[in-house]
């Protein structure tokens, strides 16, 4: 389990915002109830999502009270799982993923990328405080090796170069098309393939 | 090769589309109330007959599982949850089946909650799968319009609800214990056995936890016939299974095979061969990272099934076959898979929380050679102090890829590692006053 500190500049409030107060009241219907503790996460994820990725110590106090249940326990789940960024990681967070199946696959490369483009060392924010990179561990893409996250979206089958465009692109504000980048379909292996072919000519 | 028609995720590639009404033409959603109306003991003794193993990585017998919750409800609610937590490096298949074949999901859940006599189901997927989870989202909803969910779903009278939880980046909470304290909304730490979760589960009511895939292959085999899938395979370890081939081949891929395939087959058949060629493999992972790793000469002549892995000293986990080959440092990728663990162990027990950094810090020194030559056997020891030891099978899972590495490649760290602490020579070390204790006559 990684050390996670909270970041030292925290705003004083936060509030859902409208959409986010429905989205939330959304949640906590699925559970049964007297169990609305289980929407913690959910929650989370939805004041990260409101405030720009990252989730401020004022955010964890205002869940506790909307859940009822002890900010401890909040702050307890908010500090165990990974996904959850506790200081400011920037609009477009950018995760590589480097365990083995990745690595061998030359995941190293887009980590070059990654302090070329945007900072030498990993979770520190790019020079116009856009976007930050980690190394992340596996993202369950392994077949499409190597490959990483940017925000919700997964970019896959990269090398250096295709890596360095992408992170041109999203320092400029745009969003990059996600998915293969060798324009291979889905999972299939690529220009083999030898199951389900009345499928695909069909 | 497994023939076409025997293969139960026909959109594995989405060449036809995810949708209801593409899925219906698969088969998918007819005639659900005829299978529910032949009765619960029916299904179960159907799942039993097809030998279907829970696809999650254990291969604990799916309809045994199944039987194991309560025959009559009582005061407490049954739960029915689906486990999506995939994140076993190598492994990639439950992603396809959440994006692709959602509605084979959807009908197992319906089919599995009438079995076990559950009226709602938790659907737990990974976190970063949040595109992925959107997709079954519009899919369950898409169910709910048509009726196949909610009350007297699908005209089977009996009344199902299906909810999404995200997880949020815990490898651990694929352990289905750690899997319900994070539907409870805790942190994901493991919980004692027994209780099992089949009578004291989710919210302290009887659980029944599948895989993803364990539950989208159900209305197939009901279909079908659990002796059509008992038919695939071998004995004990029958069927189909999605393989998820990644690393050093040249088509790299998600593929549904017979069990029991030859290892040869699915890498030189289906993955275009290792890159380098066939001489050119050092060593594969057959099922994620928790299983050991099996050198070239075995290679040759594996099959891949739970039985034959496991005389091995290997495991098919959950099919997800990493290739390495001769151009990686074998000692290097073993040490980033132990890193792995060090950064996902819960930190709940002591041997695993210490143990896993361990295990990552020796193996990095070995593989710049730093490490000392009595170093290999403490490593095996650390490895048996944590097998064993702790509440989940993570234990396991972190240890045995380490004595997977010293089984079979013993000979590599030792060449590399040949740093020995005893001083040898006369040194003048400034600060040691018992200078006459490095004489070598003495």
């Amino acid at each position: 389990m990684s050390l996670r500190r909270p970041s030292k500049n925290q705003p004083e409030n936060f509030e859902f915002n409208p959409s986010s107060l429905e989205a939330a009241k959304n949640i906590v219907a699925k559970y049964p109830e007297g169990k609305q503790q289980s929407a913690v996460m959910a929650l989370l994820y939805i004041a990260q999502k409101q405030n720009e990725n990252w989730i401020p110590l004022a955010a964890m106090k205002y869940i506790a009270k909307f859940l009822n249940m002890p900010y401890i326990k909040v702050y307890e789940v908010a500090t165990f799982y990974s996904m959850y960024n506790l200081s400011p990681v920037g609009k477009y967070f950018v995760q590589v993923c480097t365990t083995t199946p990745c690595m061998i696959r030359g995941a190293n490369k887009l980590v070059e990328a990654c302090k070329e483009k945007i900072s030498e060392d990993e979770s520190v924010l790019s020079n116009d405080k856009s976007c930050s990179w980690m190394e992340v561990e596996c993202l369950g893409a392994c077949v499409n090796a190597p490959m990483m996250q940017i925000n919700d979206d997964y970019y896959e089958d990269l090398d250096k170069e295709k890596t360095l465009k992408i992170l041109d692109k999203i320092l400029k504000g745009e969003k990059p098309t996600p998915g293969s980048y060798r324009g291979r379909i889905n999972n299939e292996p690529e220009n083999n393939r030898k199951t389900l072919m009345d499928l695909k000519n069909a | 090769m497994l023939k076409d028609q025997d293969r139960i995720f026909q959109n594995l590639y989405n060449d036809l589309g995810p949708d209801l009404t593409s899925s219906q033409k698969r088969g998918d959603w007819v005639n659900t109330k005829e299978i529910t109306d032949k009765g619960r003991d029916w299904i179960i003794n159907e799942i039993k007959d097809s030998q279907l193993r829970g696809r999650g990585g254990a291969g604990f017998p799916t309809g045994l599982k199944w039987s194991f919750a309560p025959k009559e409800v009582g005061s407490r609610p049954h739960y029915l949850v689906i486990n999506g937590d995939e994140s076993e490096p190598g492994t990639c298949k439950d992603r396809d089946i959440l994006r692709f074949e959602p509605h084979k999901l959807i009908e197992g859940c319906l089919i599995a909650s009438y079995a076990i006599q559950a009226h709602v189901c938790y659907i737990y997927i990974r976190g970063e799968y949040f595109v992925d989870g959107q997709k079954l989202q519009a899919a369950i909803d898409e169910a709910y319009e048509k009726k196949l969910l909610g009350k007297n779903a699908a005209g089977t009278g009996w009344d199902l609800d299906i909810y999404i939880h995200y997880g949020a980046g815990a490898y651990i909470c694929g352990e289905e214990t750690a899997l319900l304290e994070s539907i409870e909304g805790k942190k994901g730490q493991p919980r004692l056995k027994p209780p099992f979760p089949a009578l004291i589960g989710l919210y302290g009511c009887p659980t029944i936890i599948n895989n993803v895939e364990t539950i989208a292959v159900v209305p197939t085999i009901l279909r079908r016939g659990g002796k059509w899938f008992a038919s695939l395979g071998r004995e004990k370890n029958t069927g189909t299974k999605i393989f998820c081939v990644s690393g050093n081949v040249n088509n790299p891929c998600n593929v549904e095979e017979e069990m029991n395939i030859p290892l040869k087959e699915l890498i030189e058949v289906h993955a275009g061969g290792v890159i380098g060629g066939w001489d050119n493999l050092q060593a594969v992972i057959p099922g994620g990272s928790s299983m050991p790793l099996i050198p070239k000469d075995k290679c040759e002549s594996l099959t891949m099934d739970f039985d034959s892995l496991m005389a091995e000293k290997s495991g098919l986990g959950t099919a997800g076959v990493v290739v390495i080959n001769k151009d990686q440092d074998i000692i290097k990728c073993m040490a980033r898979i132990a890193r792995f663990y060090k950064h996902e162990s819960c930190g709940q027990c002591t041997p695993c929380r210490e143990g896993s950094g361990w295990m990552w810090r020796m193996l990095e020194r070995m593989a710049k050679g730093e490490a000392s030559k009595d170093e290999i056997d403490m490593l095996g020891d650390v490895t048996k102090q944590i097998e064993g030891h702790t509440i989940c099978a993570f234990g396991e899972g972190s240890s045995w890829p380490v004595q997977g590495l010293l089984r079979h490649f013993k000979d590599e760290i030792k060449k590399r590692n040949k740093f020995d602490p005893i001083v040898k020579e006369n040194k003048n070390i400034p600060y040691l006053v018992d200078q006459h204790l490095l004489d070598k006559n003495a």
